[in-house]
């Protein structure tokens, strides 16, 4: 962490987008995390897609759960609405905003002990309802806040700072939200914004349940040699799957690909995402295939990222409950009651 | 790129701005904190030994630091008025705040039996006796005024720079056993080597302000005088007043200091007039903005044409109004605009257009060759000319400049007079003095004060107008008090606290690119300049301000840090897991006369170590 609040003063060519604001604007507190947290990379990196989508702070819902992952929406957006909730329970307080509210933009801040152990279950119900959102999991493998014991996201094997092996399993999450139905599935790399970035925006446009599982280092608890969440061994590791170009309808296609490299999915929204394929022969709109190919590389020892599935048709929540089009705040007397006639008719509709 | 050779002293004095810009390479940062920190008696000798004349110069120097320090850039599109730290004017508050330093003047060294003459008693002089006479020459400083100074003493007007400054100034140098003949100008070179001095170095000036022969001159003759040598007779006391309506020609600070000089002498209506735009004029633009607030007007783009004068009496000034054209080139020209020429009423005119260099005293036999613009031929590094015992600096050796640009000239010919006396190859010059030591004292203390003040500059009080222009002997800049000068001072952004990178000790997290607020860091694939200043994360599009480039990293990028607008506020080393940031400040002090100027130190007073 640093101590003093990071100056006011800001780079000449600084420019405003499109809603007025400088990418300074969209930062939080002066962050409290110990020094060269991936955390902190992560906050950046929303900073930046935030501020290249145009997104207006106060249409941000940031909620978060428990833990250093979970304190995180201090540091960014500062302008926008925040929801610190119990430990483990952010996936069920944002379902619960977004029914009552679904015009706001919902970013879920958690961490692997909070959606991969205490908050297991919940983390898996909000996939299998589709809840629109970008569910973001900064995935240390380590428990940091508690001096670095293995999280339910290390892997087996792996060694801690005071020298233990990890003997259990470790819960895969990318796998789990395969498996449970999220309509956007990603995993980036706090060391690498230059891929992170686009997947958040990617995500952040997307119409459905979007999960990204960002391997964030534990500069102070895990990263050192034997573990496979430390700095070296992603690097040496990673196997980017693609590279993302998050497009809006509205810009131009400025860069040549040569045949066959690209594959573009169209959302319905008709913004377009373009890929890179970095391995050939992968379809990241196959959800079976997707997830297929992702457990071979994983199991030879590589830590898969890139944007694995994307569903361009992907529903949410509202549309299987069929509700109010409206947030419920924009809702008058009239609508929210409609008076003894309309009771009447309802009830008889009720009657055999 | 190449990974920058930070072991270069170069590399980090370029990014102290500043000390960069100053002809003599005072340390600027180190002297501000200095006054920050009160210690001001600390500060002023920092200055002292670089400069020579803090007091002076804290109240008139060119400040040829300013225009470069780091501040200005930083405060583009963050703030209305970007402007630098006032440093000139700090470097006054310590001179005014100090205590008495006397006692912290040098030793004198018991006399080496080598002599020395300085021509002239200005700032390139007496800093060449300031320099020698503590390390035992016996030197002796002629000129033909009573006392020491030269045009510091006859041209700058009292209401900027009250006599006793000078007095204090001069007097620490004239009392480390410098004979100062007072009063003896120095007629004939030749007669002046006769003496057998060992070295001599001139120092005189440029002494002749330039005349403009137009129509009318001699006949107007009596209301017509050049700028330095009216002002010397005003600052002698032979000339007491003047016209009521006054012309200044010229847009030098000459200018600036005979216009402000008139309007308390009696000129109602003082009036500059100058050939050239307003924005070409030389003089600084805080010197044409002090005689502006003064109530004097600066007409531009007027070309005196001729004196007009009615039974030997000024009448006015007749001036032809030209407009600037530039060639492809990008050459001015003035060319008239065709309109009829305009008649300027005017009882005196000031003529201010300029200084040359006079030598009608050295005998052109005696071996010191001159150019064909009359200046003597100088070795440009060791101010040699091509006698090679006889030195030359200040406005006498390449025309006129100012006071810190003669300081820095004393200080380079004091070195080759102590190499050349101790049987040394004078080209050959002494490296600076660098020292680079961290700052850091915990996870997130530094021996510095790392919080970047957001004050705007702040204004040098000034005396009130009418008291001002009623005495010519009442200083006008009050000069800050403590507590402004602490604000100040703390506008300062320490760019000699180096950010100073190791990059085998980097891990690539990007904590340092995600904290700093300039976006000063960029990690990247290697480039040549052109390309890698293009792909930063800002452009880096101030070409005068070096990339510091890494060597190759783990992920076969490099470390890229636009050193432009760093505000050394530290971040990246409070950020920085590893310490591969570190705060380093870098302390540079070039060499001056003396044993550790010379190559053979053998003779160094350092008590030596025994094995």
């Amino acid at each position: 962490m640093t101590y003093l609040a990071k100056p006011r003063l800001h780079h000449p060519s600084l420019t405003v987008n499109k809603v007025g604001y400088t990418r300074r604007d969209y930062e939080g507190k002066n962050s409290t995390l110990c020094a060269g947290c991936g955390h902190d990379s992560i906050s950046a990196a929303i900073i930046q897609a935030c501020w290249e989508l145009d997104i207006e702070p106060h249409r941000v819902a940031k909620l978060s759960g428990i833990g250093c992952s979970s304190k995180t929406p201090d540091y960014f957006l500062g302008a926008s609405h925040g929801f610190n909730t119990v430990h483990g329970r952010m996936p069920s307080v944002l379902t619960g905003a977004n029914l009552a509210n679904r015009s706001l933009l919902y970013l879920g801040i958690s961490g692997d002990g909070d959606s991969a152990s205490i908050g297991l279950g919940q983390f898996a119900h909000a996939m299998r309802r589709a809840v629109r959102m970008v569910y973001i999991v900064e995935d240390n493998g380590v428990y940091g806040l508690t001096k670095g014991q293995f999280s339910a996201t290390a892997d087996r094997g792996s060694r801690s700072k005071k020298g233990a092996i990890n003997s259990d399993n470790p819960v895969d999450m990318i796998g789990m939200a395969l498996q449970l139905g999220a309509s956007y599935v990603a995993r980036g790399f706090s060391g690498d914004k230059a891929q992170l970035v686009p997947l958040i925006k990617g995500a952040i446009g997307h119409g459905g349940a979007a999960f990204i599982d960002v391997i964030s280092p534990c500069i102070a608890f895990n990263n050192h040699a034997g573990s496979t969440k430390c700095y070296d061994y992603v690097r040496e590791h990673n196997e980017a799957m693609n590279r993302l170009d998050f497009i809006t309808p509205r810009s131009e296609i400025t860069t040549d690909y040569a045949p066959g490299e690209v594959v573009e999915v169209v959302q319905h929204d008709g913004r377009t995402l373009r890929l890179r394929k970095l391995h050939d022969g992968y379809d990241p709109t196959d959800r079976l295939a997707a997830m297929n190919h992702v457990q071979t590389h994983q199991a030879r020892g590589e830590v898969v990222t890139g944007l694995l599935y994307v569903d361009p048709d992907a529903s949410d929540l509202h549309a299987a409950l069929n509700t109010s089009a409206r947030p419920l705040n924009t809702l008058g007397n009239q609508e929210l009651c409609p008076g003894a006639a309309e009771l009447a008719t309802l009830n008889a509709a009720l009657r055999c | 790129m190449q990974p920058t050779d930070t072991a270069n002293p170069a590399y980090f004095h370029k990014v102290v701005d500043c000390q960069w810009a100053c002809p003599a390479h005072t340390p600027v940062p180190e002297y501000i904190r200095l006054i920050g920190q009160g210690r001001y008696s600390d500060a002023y000798m920092v200055n002292w030994v670089s400069n020579v004349f803090p007091g002076i110069l804290g109240r008139t120097c060119d400040r040829p630091c300013e225009p470069a320090c780091r501040r200005a850039r930083v405060e583009q599109s963050n703030g209305e008025h970007p402007e630098p730290v006032a440093i000139c004017r700090l470097k006054r508050v310590a001179a005014d705040m100090k205590d008495d330093v006397s006692r912290r003047m040098p030793k004198v060294a018991p006399r080496n039996g080598k002599r020395i003459a300085c021509v002239g008693a200005g700032p390139a002089s007496l800093t060449v006796a300031r320099d020698l006479a503590p390390l035992g020459y016996e030197v002796a400083v002629f000129d033909g005024e009573a006392k020491a100074g030269g045009f510091i003493r006859t041209q700058i007007p009292r209401f900027r720079l009250p006599e006793s400054v000078i007095d204090e100034e001069t007097g620490y140098i004239l009392d480390l056993g410098v004979a100062f003949q007072s009063g003896q100008r120095i007629e004939s070179m030749r007669a002046l080597l006769a003496q057998g001095f060992d070295a001599v170095f001139v120092g005189c000036g440029a002494p002749r302000g330039r005349d403009l022969d137009l129509p009318g001159r001699h006949e107007a003759a009596q209301h017509i005088h050049i700028g330095i040598d009216w002002l010397a007779s005003v600052s002698f006391g032979h000339i007491t007043s003047i016209g009521k309506r006054v012309i200044v020609l010229g847009g030098g600070n000459t200018a600036m200091d005979c216009c402000r000089s008139a309007r308390r002498l009696g000129g109602a209506e003082v009036k500059v007039i100058v050939r050239s735009g307003f924005d070409e004029m030389k003089a600084s633009p805080w010197e044409k903005e002090d005689a502006q607030h003064e109530g004097i007007p600066i007409i531009n783009f007027h070309v005196p044409k001729s004196f007009e004068h009615s039974d030997g009496k000024l009448t006015g000034l007749k001036f032809e109004v030209v407009r600037a054209v530039y060639d492809e080139h990008g050459r001015r020209s003035l060319v008239p605009t065709g309109e009829p020429e305009v008649l300027v009423e005017c009882d005196d005119v000031l003529i201010a257009v300029g200084q040359e260099n006079a030598f009608p005293w050295i005998e052109r036999d005696s071996g010191i060759e001159f150019d064909q613009w009359g200046l003597p031929k100088l070795d440009k590094t060791t101010f040699q000319s091509t006698l090679p015992n006889v030195f030359f600096g200040g406005d006498a050796a390449f025309g006129p400049k100012n006071i810190i640009t003669a300081v820095a000239h004393g200080h380079e010919a004091a070195v080759s007079i102590d190499r050349l006396l101790h049987g040394e190859d004078i080209r050959r010059r002494p490296d600076p003095m660098t020292n680079l030591l961290s700052t850091k004292m915990g996870i997130h203390e530094w021996s510095y004060d790392n919080d970047t003040s957001n004050d705007p500059r702040f204004k040098v009080p000034w005396a009130k107008a009418e008291m001002a222009l009623a005495n010519i002997r009442v200083e006008v800049e009050l000069g800050f008090d403590a507590a402004t000068a602490f604000k100040e001072a703390s506008r300062c952004l320490n760019c000699d606290v180096q950010t100073v990178f190791s990059a085998p000790a980097c891990i690539e997290c990007d904590a340092c690119v995600d904290i700093c607020p300039m976006d000063c860091i960029s990690f990247t694939i290697n480039g040549d300049e052109p390309d890698l200043r293009k792909r930063l994360k800002a452009p880096a599009l101030n070409l005068e301000q070096d990339l510091y480039v890494s060597g190759m990293l783990k992920t076969g990028r490099v470390m890229v840090k636009d050193e432009d607008v760093c505000l050394h506020c530290g971040l990246c080393a409070e950020r920085c897991p590893t310490g591969a940031w570190d705060m380093q400040k870098f302390l540079l002090e070039p060499a001056q006369a003396g044993p550790m100027c010379r190559d053979a130190r053998k003779d160094s007073r350092a008590p030596e170590v025994v094995a």
